[in-house]
């Protein structure tokens, strides 16, 4: 077979992300038809920059869960490798062992294989489903984190938030990378620290949604006991899961070198986000429904939760895209490094570190992945560019 | 001033002490010590072996008296070995004699910090030397992206909404997307590479350490600027463009100033207040991309150091890359302060 | 430049409409707008937030924004058309030729450059003069705005400066280059009244003194009066009637202005006998304004197919100069017919006293540095020994400028903050020292607050009627949901809102809307005491008359005390039964509403009281005018705290009013006041305001 010139190479891409075009197409024919009563979301859809960022971090978002979890776009195993397609160039046929041509197998590498003979298109869509798992998450325990802790320094203010902010600055002062080296080897994986970390930040969720329910319900005793009893329940159950490993129905859990990058990056992001959550309650407690709330006798956690929280959600919304755009570099930054993640794993880090050593000759592996994470991390940061400028209108 | 100066740098010491125990803690956990063991010795050293080595070398002393140790108020150990004494203070095995006349500190306070296991030299010296070459990339750093940055958040802030405006923040948001290692590869994939026949420049920026040049030395320069390009010109418009719709500058315009007059003389000097802090914090994040940026392009300088130091749990080294680095981050913070004020009249520090 | 032989009208604005673009539509900010400004003459434009009277200064500086655009009319200044200029030759008439001050003076003055550099700067642009030249004549102006030690404020940075200190040099730089035309954008709103005053008659000095015509912008009526020979009122987007001073105000002819007087509490209004009579309904948004006559709607002359019908024009007023009114029927109404006989009310009887306070001192600590909270402190002594009551029934007005103390007093009342020393007793039990977290759930809802700002009063973020159902359900009313929500509906009515409000978000109310929300929640818990904070001070005129005697009606029925915290001295003499004044912590006045407001006065009360102005010709005043700004808190002056401006401390013999703080001394009957005065100079005071006789108006 002949190689595939650039045009092919391009059509044949398109076509594999089409379960990929029809999600967006329909996700964004719905959300047009509804924006006027969609709140923000459908504002979202008057901003060209907005919609721009948007239609980016859905296509990777569908492309993550249609590529990762329902192996839909992918054309080959991501992690066979072929003696007969050491870096080849893009659109070369596939071939497992020289000569021999695959039958029922795609027939091409369409953006040529990696110095292991692996097909980097595949490699890339899975890269995204590796970024989807853990980016998310990893930023709302972030901000649940940095959210719990913010508001009482913001609110008390005094020796609180001192200590507070000591700490907090005291974790942005020390370089990330140094602070990756430092947690995520297997040695310290060794040691159990991880856990221990995770067992301090993921009880924060369960802490901050029993607060959030026993302050808005406590005048009602009997509806407080079901809700916070449910979530206590279901939270503590994961918390087990995740953080000790030890769930007693054996379902969830987690392994122990996914933990620590996801340890890792909550604990680099949470000081960021307590303090812009400080900030916001320290302008919003000056305000008179503030005050209205304190005159009728609420708790201080009703006001940090029900009272601030809720109006200060408009810049964090804002925050919380930029972060995830942050968390999937920091993600890039532990693979490029080999921190964490196995080296078989097709992250879009490692994939470009792997890349990077045959650059000059072989430009082909490495700039798939680092153009997917480029655009992601564009995509969310025009979407949140987007949200900042309709959120600030009218 | 001088008290708030004073009151910062309690702060400073204060921040760098938890650190470095944060790091000294982490470097001495039973696990990574026993790997500097046999990355030291061999791999095949027998538990014994690799405890009776840690012992040798002071390693299993309780933690506290390991970190005075190092910090240099709590006197070195020594342990009679079969063929003298070895110790913290010194390297290899001494005698009753030689040992005694030594001083016993030996920690920062009295300057030594310590000896690289991975280079086998005094720590001292690979900081200096390396240092000094991130100080020349950082210089070149600084002088590309301060000023083009600044240009491109005003001329893209002056006038909000504009076509300008449009265009250079679309420019400033793709670089603020763009981490180092993106951009480097893409940099040196598209310049340096035989795929795109454009060798306009070197791959690798190892030569630079000796004799940098245009050629060798641009690409490392331009990665690490292009990503705190974007940032601070972000920041630069959105504080342009906030100040531009203030009412003194209605005030101003309704004076009869004209349009370039308003901007320099008036809207600059404010519209630069929130900038420049942005400027001093970026240090941190600078250092990451040196760390990204020396590791691609090959360029052994501090950060380089970091990325050795850490994967061979050169804890010496470490604990001074550390302290430097933390130190970086303060010294810039207080100057960010001092700066701020400098350049805020409302705010008065007394 | 300007023509010097040109001696027809400064400014002609001949039926000017100026719109503004968004994205769904344009919206209609001014419509067919004509007026003239004399030579000499100072022109008001009054009216209601929204009504487009900043557009059209805005329209004249021709700098509308991106969005605002002129869409017809023509701005003629000394006969030119200032719409068809080049941005060159406006900006030669910007700053020299007409010149503007507005709201904010903080704002107004680049905070980064000093304030010499500031004026400096118009003369060096309009005359082309050198630095030192520029420098005298800025030294010269500083003078000229009655700021003491030019030099020194010169080489200040605005910040260093108070708001009185600020808006004076905005005025000099505005007067700078002498301009021909000066427009002044509510240049005192954001002042305490004592400095109003003097920056109002600052105004007036220069105005005659250079020649300069002015445009005054204010929602204030009596300010206007105060400051302009004319005026135009104008009602969302139009001029509905212009006129003299003397013939708006007298010989009204157009509804709305006359509905506008008869809902601001003018010294002849009174809260039983002749209470205010607000305007009925909302003002229109600009996208919904009526068809025909704009006020229509709200019209008590309104005739259905005729003002609906058509366009109204400005019609000429007979036998008047210059006197306009866009009114179809104005010939057919008769204006002397007093307002529909309001429906008189009894006067509340008052019960016993329900607070009682004593001595009551609350100092603050202010750490001097804010990072460790070390070094020394310096304390705020926000309030100095109050001693009074309140009854029920009772409103007690609480008079002071900010920062007198008077919020502060609030909030230890309401357990925000709890007292340093003295007594509060509520129900003869101690509350000064009780946290609101540990005051009893009867207590807490017994003692209750509307706050100031309607646009911050709601949770922006949650439902209307989720909030006074929260606050039902932290009180402890009702046993279920539907009970509460029941009674939340109730709420609704009480406060005359429509039910189907309750659904809404807080951003979908206007103020006033907002502002009876936040009474029906205070209400919620059947308060026994109501600490309204301003509660009307931000809210248009109209609205504020509507909202005031809504509350005032929900404390006759509930026999509520009403603690009325308030700096507008009109709207204290309409309603309240007992004034307090407070200065700088210190009650230094306590009396009847009767006797606060006639002599013998405390000497700040009588500054005061001459300073508020006031909607009404035939009221005499006296110009008592303040040196200098209130004192800091944290720095108060020895003696009394009055002493650094009173205008009577030479009649008090050796320096007593340094070294002593004044005892409080009882003149008449509950009329107490703290002063080292002697009684025969409290014999001489002379009343500050005195109405002419006039049929029709009783007098106070």
């Amino acid at each position: 077979m002949e190689l595939l010139d650039w045009g092919e190479i391009f059509m044949r891409i398109l076509a594999r992300f089409i379960p990929v075009w029809i999600a967006l197409a329909v996700t964004f024919g719905l959300s047009i038809a509804g924006k006027r009563r969609l709140g923000l979301y459908g504002k979202l859809f008057d901003s060209p920059i907005g919609m721009a960022g948007f239609a980016l971090v859905m296509f990777w978002v569908f492309t993550g869960i249609l590529g990762g979890a329902f192996d839909m776009i992918v054309t080959h195993d991501v992690l066979a490798q072929s003696a007969a397609m050491k870096n080849e160039v893009p659109g070369t046929p596939y071939t497992k062992m020289i000569g021999t041509v695959a039958e029922g197998a795609y027939p091409y590498y369409l953006l040529g294989g990696d110095n292991l003979g692996r097909d980097v298109f595949s490699r890339m869509v899975a890269g995204a489903w590796e970024v989807m798992k853990i980016a998310p998450f990893a930023t709302i325990f972030a901000f649940m984190v940095g959210i719990t802790l913010g508001l009482p320094a913001g609110y008390y203010g005094r020796r609180l938030d001192t200590i507070l902010s000591f700490l907090a600055n005291l974790i942005l002062a020390f370089p990330v990378i140094l602070l990756f080296y430092l947690l995520v080897t297997p040695e310290i994986v060794a040691t159990g620290i991880p856990v221990y970390m995770a067992a301090v930040l993921f009880i924060f969720p369960v802490i901050f949604l029993v607060t959030l329910l026993q302050t808005r319900f406590f005048t009602q005793t009997l509806k407080r006991n079901i809700y916070v009893a449910i979530t206590l329940v279901i939270g503590l159950w994961l918390y087990l899961g995740i953080a000790w490993d030890a769930d007693p129905l054996g379902i969830v859990s987690f392994p122990p070198n996914l933990l620590v990058v996801f340890v890792a990056v909550v604990f680099v992001n949470a000081p960021t986000v307590f303090r812009i959550v400080r900030g916001l309650t320290m302008d919003i407690k000056t305000r008179d429904y503030v005050a209205a709330a304190k005159t009728r006798g609420e708790g201080p956690w009703y006001i940090m939760l029900w009272e601030i929280l809720p109006n200060a959600r408009g810049p964090l919304i804002v925050d919380f895209c930029l972060r995830i755009g942050y968390t999937t570099i920091l993600l890039g930054t532990l693979g490029f490094f080999g921190l964490g993640l196995s080296p078989e794993s097709p992250d879009w880090g490692s994939t470009i570190n792997e890349g990077r050593k045959l650059l000059s000759i072989y430009p082909h592996p490495a700039l798939p992945p680092a153009l997917a994470l480029l655009t992601l991390v564009l995509g969310l940061n025009l979407l949140a560019d987007g949200l900042r400028e309709e959120s600030l209108r009218d | 001033m001088i008290v708030f100066i004073l009151r910062r740098l309690g702060v400073m010491i204060l921040t760098a002490l938890c650190l470095t125990f944060v790091v000294f803690f982490l470097t001495n956990l039973y696990p990574n010590l026993e790997k500097l063991a046999k990355t030291q010795g061999n791999f095949r050293m027998t538990d014994e072996q690799v405890a009776s080595y840690l012992r040798k070398e002071g390693h299993l002393e309780p933690l506290l008296v390991k970190y005075g140790q190092w910090l240099g108020v709590v006197p070195g150990t020594t342990y009679q070995g079969e063929d003298g004494l070895t110790g913290t203070c010194f390297r290899g095995t001494q005698s009753a004699e030689q040992v005694a006349a030594r001083p016993r500190f030996c920690g920062i306070l009295q300057g030594d910090w310590g000896f690289s296991t991975r280079f086998r030299a005094p720590v001292s010296a690979i900081i200096a030397e390396r240092l000094g070459l991130t100080g020349i990339l950082m210089f070149w750093v600084m002088l590309l992206m301060v000023p083009s940055a600044l240009i491109l958040g005003v001329l893209a802030g002056m006038r909000e909404g504009s076509r300008t405006d449009r265009a250079l923040s679309t420019v400033a948001i793709t670089t603020t997307a763009t981490p180092e290692y993106v951009s480097g590869v893409v940099l040196i994939a598209v310049f340096a590479s035989s795929a795109f026949g454009l060798r306009w420049f070197n791959g690798t920026a190892t030569s630079a350490m000796e004799n940098p040049t245009f050629w060798n030395f641009f690409l490392p320069v331009l990665t690490i600027a292009l990503y705190g390009t974007g940032y601070i010109a972000r920041m630069t418009r959105a504080s342009m463009a906030e100040v531009m719709t203030a009412q003194y500058i209605r005030t101003a315009r309704l004076k009869g100033v004209r349009f370039r007059d308003i901007v320099l003389k008036h809207a600059l000097r404010n519209a630069l207040i929130a900038p420049f802090t942005v400027i001093m914090l970026q240090f941190p994040w600078l250092l990451n991309g040196v760390v990204i940026v020396e590791t691609l392009f090959n360029y052994k300088g501090f950060g380089w150091t970091l990325v050795q130091a850490a994967s061979n749990n050169d804890i010496d080294l470490l604990l001074a890359v550390s302290v430097v680095s933390v130190f970086v981050v303060l010294l810039t913070q207080l100057i960010s302060d001092i700066g701020y004020v400098y350049l805020n009249p409302r705010i008065s520090v007394t | 430049m300007s023509d010097p032989t040109y001696d027809g009208p400064i400014l002609e604005i001949e039926n000017l409409s100026i719109s503004f673009f968004t994205r769904l539509r344009e919206i209609p900010a001014v419509m067919d707008f004509s007026c003239v400004v004399q030579p000499g003459e100072a022109m008001g434009l009054v009216g209601e937030s929204g009504c487009g009277k900043s557009t059209v200064a805005l329209g004249v500086m021709q700098d509308l924004g991106v969005n605002g655009r002129i869409t017809g009319g023509t701005i003629r200044y000394k006969g030119r058309d200032l719409n068809g200029l080049s941005q060159n030759e406006l900006r030669k008439i910007r700053g020299s030729e007409i010149a503007m001050i507005y709201q904010e003076p903080m704002a107004s003055l680049n905070p980064a450059m000093k304030v010499g550099k500031q004026l400096m700067e118009v003369p060096m642009i309009h005359q082309g003069v050198g630095t030192a030249a520029a420098r005298k004549l800025a030294l010269e102006m500083i003078e000229d705005v009655r700021m003491p030690d030019p030099e020194r404020i010169l080489n200040s940075y605005p910040h260093q400066l108070s708001g009185g200190q600020q808006q004076r040099i905005v005025i000099a730089m505005a007067l700078m280059s002498r301009p021909s035309l000066l427009i002044l954008d509510e240049p005192t709103t954001a002042l305490d009244v004592t400095v109003e005053a003097g920056i109002v008659d600052l105004v007036k000095d220069l105005g005659r003194k250079y020649g300069t015509s002015m445009l005054f912008i204010s929602h204030n009526l009596g300010l206007i009066l105060d400051s302009c020979d004319r005026l135009c009122v104008m009602y969302s987007g139009e001029a509905v009637e212009t006129g003299s001073i003397t013939e708006v105000f007298d010989e009204m002819q157009h509804p709305y202005t006359q509905a506008l007087f008869r809902s601001i509490p003018l010294p002849s209004a009174d809260k039983n006998a002749r209470p205010l009579v607000a305007i009925p309904g909302n003002f229109p948004f600009p996208h919904e304004r009526p068809p025909g006559c704009n006020f229509g709607p709200r019209c008590d002359y309104f005739q259905a197919g005729r003002c609906d019908a058509q366009e109204v024009p400005m019609a000429r007023v007979k036998g008047d100069d210059r006197h306009e009114t866009r009114c179809l029927r104005f010939r057919e109404i008769d204006w002397s017919t007093p307002p529909e006989p309001p429906i008189a009310t009894e006067k509340a009887r008052i019960g016993a006293p329900v607070i009682e306070v004593d001595a009551l001192r609350k100092y603050y600590e202010v750490a001097a540095n804010k990072l460790f909270g070390r070094g020394h402190k310096q304390l705020v002594k926000a309030n100095e020994t109050l001693t009074f009551d309140a009854r029920e029934s009772e409103t007690l007005a609480i008079v002071g400028e900010s920062g007198c103390g008077k919020s502060t007093f609030a909030k230890v009342l309401m357990g925000l903050e709890t007292a340093t020393a003295g007594k509060i007793l509520y129900d003869n039990r101690e509350i000064q020292d009780i946290p609101i977290q540990r005051r009893s759930t009867a207590t807490v809802s017994d003692i209750q607050m509307v706050f100031q700002n309607p646009f911050d009063t709601l949770n922006p973020s949650m439902r209307v009627g989720r909030q006074i159902m929260r606050a039902l359900e932290i009180f402890g009313i009702g046993t279920s949901e539907a009970e509460r929500r029941e009674k939340m509906l109730d709420l609704m009515d009480l406060v005359k809102l429509p039910r189907e409000f309750a659904d809404r978000m807080p951003r979908q109310l206007s103020g006033g809307q907002k502002q009876r929300v936040g009474i029906a929640r205070a209400f919620a818990g059947g308060a026994r005491i109501v600490v309204a904070d301003e509660p009307v001070s931000a809210l248009d005129v109209s609205v504020a008359a509507a909202v005031t005697d809504l509350l005032l009606e929900i404390q006759r029925n509930n026999r509520t005390t009403l603690l009325f915290i308030a700096h507008d001295l009109s709207i204290v003499r309409y309603l309240s039964d007992r004034v307090l004044v407070m200065y700088l912590g210190h009650v230094v006045e306590l009396g009847t509403t009767a006797q606060v407001f006639a002599p013998p006065y405390h000497p700040y009360t009588e500054a005061l009281l001459s300073a508020v102005p006031i909607a009404d010709t035939s009221v005499r005043k006296k110009r008592i005018l303040l040196e200098g700004d209130v004192p800091s808190a944290i720095n108060p002056p020895s003696g009394c705290p009055f002493q650094t401006r009173c205008r009577w401390k030479s009649e008090v013999p050796g320096n007593l009013c340094e070294t002593e703080v004044p005892p409080m001394r009882r003149l008449a009957d509950g009329h107490q006041v703290k002063c080292h005065l002697s009684e025969s100079c409290f014999g001489q005071m002379e009343p500050v305001i005195e109405l002419a006789a006039r049929p029709g108006s009783d007098g106070q």
